[in-house]
């Protein structure tokens, strides 16, 4: 009646459950279930713009859905209570295995059975013109040869031999469940140590590999910023190739290449490539090439005819053409504060409604437009503000639809008068400027060793057999047996052979 | 010469449907002469299955079907050659590259279902030959996707055996009781034990391949996008069939589960299969979206 040893009691009642294999098996299938809305529901990680849209789309309904976490399932509480709990149940069951197996390792083949007759597969049959001893020693050694582990077990006139193979198959299993929970330690510490940063260069640009020259950054839980390598990349080159004569395909983008220089710090220069496929593996870090657009070259002076603004916009991809929208700010240096957006189109149509639009992704009749507001741009009320928006409440609109000017278009090379006498406004020419991704996963190998290795120990696992053979000679007969499966054929033939 | 070729691809895979639906025709009837012979007892019945000279017919429309088969590879290769690349990048062709696997009883699933797939694929899903965009411009493309559809190949006989299993299981319970059963063409079949463990060796490849195809995929998403894992709409679902399926495979050495229970866990895992394949390729947002559906 110790409350202690009841306590202690109800522990192991509950461990005992918890690694039972039937516990374990609708602990899969709950994780099954419970990934299945993941794939119906926006994820954050994966997708913020869709859950964005689905707060705007489903007002009632999406915080609901957020409070049981399921625009993050699968760092909720309960998918991660699921797993957890799998990988424990998985644990509990696998080191007394371990165990066992060592054990078994060591230990020799079981005690031929008395009678084998009643082994589902069974062979008797007769040899003459030799000894019992002789027999058996040529069934030893044929076992021995087929990597059996072969252990001697007589019972008065009866001589046997016991023989074991396919320990490997447990060795398999075991290996790939460790994988997997090696699998699942490497990703959680993976994520902590690295880090995932974007930035987007126009050509010419350089980039340094430091905190505030990205555009956006994710550090892991244990990132330290000191771990940074210097170094740069500058953006030579980008070229798109786009299908030209396959009808059903025109303007499909068939190759991306970037030319970058890079140096480490120390070194010297190099150059090098990257596609999509073809990450840039530097110093620690991989960068991919994830996305591209035009930056069109925009100088703007005032009236005098001083430069008050020159540089290359990245403007956003909006479809596949590449119609593309960017913002420019002009804070100071004209009579008022001014805010363009512009609208560039490689390749300038336009409908019957008179809107344009780009009707080729690649430069072969681009134009700039802009719409003109004037006002307050709101950059000195601290509120952050996206380079790629402009809020243009409490701004009047100066050129553009349903204003008094129509948008101002410009082809390269051509300049054109701001609204009521503010300046001009020139399009130097197009850049292409390119998105990186920027990320150090340390761990990102040892998941890779893990799950070969898991793949491997499946392999073995599901593959090898385990199988017992016997055989029993006396003066007049040979018996044998396996377990089961199909009796070895060519042992019986060596039987027979003598 | 694109044109050309695309069009020949087209007929041939016409032509190959023709004769499945042949074959599928004989199959059946094939199963239905097996009906008769209800008499025949449970242990003779898997010496039957295997082998028969008598089974006429089932011989006929295993040689269409190898026919059938012929023409749709010829027609998956010409799509291959107008297109001057792997041809299953999309669904259409995707779905040409079924597996054979033959075990004659099941030759009327079989056909059936390549019939079934390729009609649909034939007509709701024809994609004009168009370039691979750049990233599905890897050799990961052929690695990934052969060995999924080869994965998908095995666990679709698997599921086709599992149902076998269950219907036999029916059978032979009815049959047990002395009552008759309406699944008496079953009594040609191997018995339930014996198509769970066909089921059981066929899944199990799948399952290693399908865990090749997951880790591959793993390994190409990482050098196209940047990350090797991310919860993509198309990830989720390999990652929910690759756990039923390592359940299925759990389930088989659980007291209780063995049997029944594990047959319906690969047909659900099976059904998971064709879903990934179909809705969420067509109606779901992702990643791998690239289909031109």
């Amino acid at each position: 009646m110790n409350p202690n040893l009841g306590f202690v009691g109800w522990l192991r009642w509950f461990w005992r459950q918890l690694t039972s294999m039937r516990t374990a098996l609708l602990l899969l299938l709950l994780l099954a279930i419970a990934a299945v809305p993941g794939s119906l529901v926006p994820q954050r990680s994966s997708d913020p713009n869709g859950v964005s849209q689905y707060f705007a789309d489903h007002k009632d309904t999406a915080p609901i859905l957020d409070s049981f976490q399921m625009f993050d399932v699968y760092s909720s509480a309960w998918f991660s209570a699921i797993y957890i709990l799998l990988f424990i149940s998985l644990i509990g069951c696998v080191l007394p295995r371990t165990k066992h197996h060592f054990d078994a390792l060591k230990a020799q083949p079981p005690t031929t059975p008395a009678n084998l007759r009643r082994l589902p597969a069974f062979a008797e049959f007769t040899v003459t013109g030799s000894t019992a001893e002789a027999v058996l020693e040529a069934g030893r050694s044929a076992l021995k040869s087929e990597r059996y582990r072969v252990a001697r077990y007589d019972r008065g006139d009866t001589i046997t031999v016991s023989a074991e193979r396919g320990y490997m198959r447990e060795t398999g299993n075991l290996v790939f469940h460790f994988a997997l929970v090696g699998v699942l330690i490497a990703v959680g510490f993976g994520g902590g140590f690295g880090f995932a940063g974007q930035r987007a260069i126009y050509e010419g640009q350089a980039f340094t590999n430091s905190l505030i020259a990205f555009d956006s950054f994710n550090p892991g839980r244990f990132f330290d910023s000191s771990t940074l390598t210097p170094y740069s990349i500058t953006l030579d080159k980008f070229t798109a190739t786009y299908e030209e004569h396959n009808t059903n395909a025109i303007g499909q983008p068939t190759d991306y290449t970037a030319e970058v220089t890079t140096q480490i710090k120390g070194q010297e220069p190099q150059k090098n490539t990257i596609k999509v496929n073809e990450p840039l593996r530097i110093a620690g870090t991989d960068v991919y090439l994830l996305g591209n657009g035009y930056a069109p070259t925009v100088t703007i002076r005032d009236p005098e005819g001083n430069v008050i603004f020159t540089d290359s916009v990245e403007f956003l991809p909006q479809d596949k053409n590449l119609t593309s929208l960017g913002v420019i700010k002009l804070p100071d240096g004209l009579a008022e504060q001014l805010g363009l957006i512009g609208f560039f189109y490689p390749t300038v149509s336009s409908g019957h409604s008179g809107a344009s639009f780009s009707m080729y992704p690649d430069l072969i009749d681009p134009q700039l437009a802009f719409d003109v507001y004037a006002g307050d741009l709101g950059l000195d009320d601290g509120v952050p503000r996206s380079v790629f928006a402009l809020d243009t409440k409490g701004m009047t609109k100066l050129a553009g639809r349903n204003s008094d000017r129509e948008a101002i278009e410009l082809k390269p090379g051509e300049s054109a008068e701001l609204p009521n006498g503010l300046g001009t406004v020139t399009f130097d020419g197009v850049k292409r400027f390119v998105s990186l991704d920027i990320h150090r996963d340390p761990t990102q190998g040892w998941v890779l060793l893990f799950a070969l290795s898991a793949l491997a120990g499946l392999l073995i696992s599901l593959f090898i057999p385990r199988r017992r053979m016997w055989v029993s000679v006396t003066e007049n007969s040979v018996e044998m047996t396996p377990l089961s499966g199909v009796p070895s054929m060519p042992l019986k033939t060596r039987l027979n052979a003598p | 010469m694109t044109d050309a070729l695309s069009q020949y691809s087209v007929l041939a895979l016409y032509s190959a449907m023709a004769l499945y639906a042949i074959a599928f025709v004989l199959f059946t009837l094939d199963l239905a002469r097996g009906a008769g012979d209800e008499g025949a007892p449970v242990g003779e019945a898997k010496t039957v299955a295997i082998a028969q000279p008598k089974r006429k017919l089932a011989r006929i429309a295993l040689a269409l079907t190898v026919l059938g088969w012929l023409l749709q590879l010829t027609a998956t290769v010409m799509r291959g050659l107008a297109a001057s690349r792997v041809p299953w990048a999309n669904m259409y062709v995707f779905l040409l590259v079924n597996l054979k696997w033959d075990m004659k009883f099941l030759g009327s699933f079989v056909t059936g279902l390549v019939l079934l797939l390729l009609g649909l694929a034939a007509t709701r899903y024809y994609v004009e030959i168009v370039p691979l965009p750049p990233a599905l411009q890897s050799y990961w493309l052929v690695i990934h996707v052969f060995v999924a559809t080869l994965a998908t190949g095995f666990f679709a006989l698997g599921f086709a055996l599992s149902l076998m299993q269950l219907l036999q299981t029916r059978r032979e319970a009815s049959a047990a009781a002395g009552a008759k059963s309406k699944l008496a063409f079953l009594t040609r079949l191997p018995d339930a034990a014996q198509l769970e463990n066909y089921a059981y060796r066929l899944i199990i490849i799948g399952f290693v391949l399908w865990t090749f195809t997951l880790i591959a995929g793993a390994i190409w998403a990482e050098k196209a996008w940047g990350r090797y894992w991310g919860w993509d709409t198309k990830e989720v679902w390999t990652f929910i069939i690759w756990t039923i399926y390592a359940g299925y495979i759990h389930a088989r050495s659980t007291r209780g589960w063995r049997g029944t229970r594990s047959a319906w866990l690969a047909m659900v895992g099976f059904a998971a299969v064709m879903f990934n394949f179909t809705v969420v390729n067509i109606f779901f947002k992702g990643l791998h979206a690239y289909s031109g559906l």
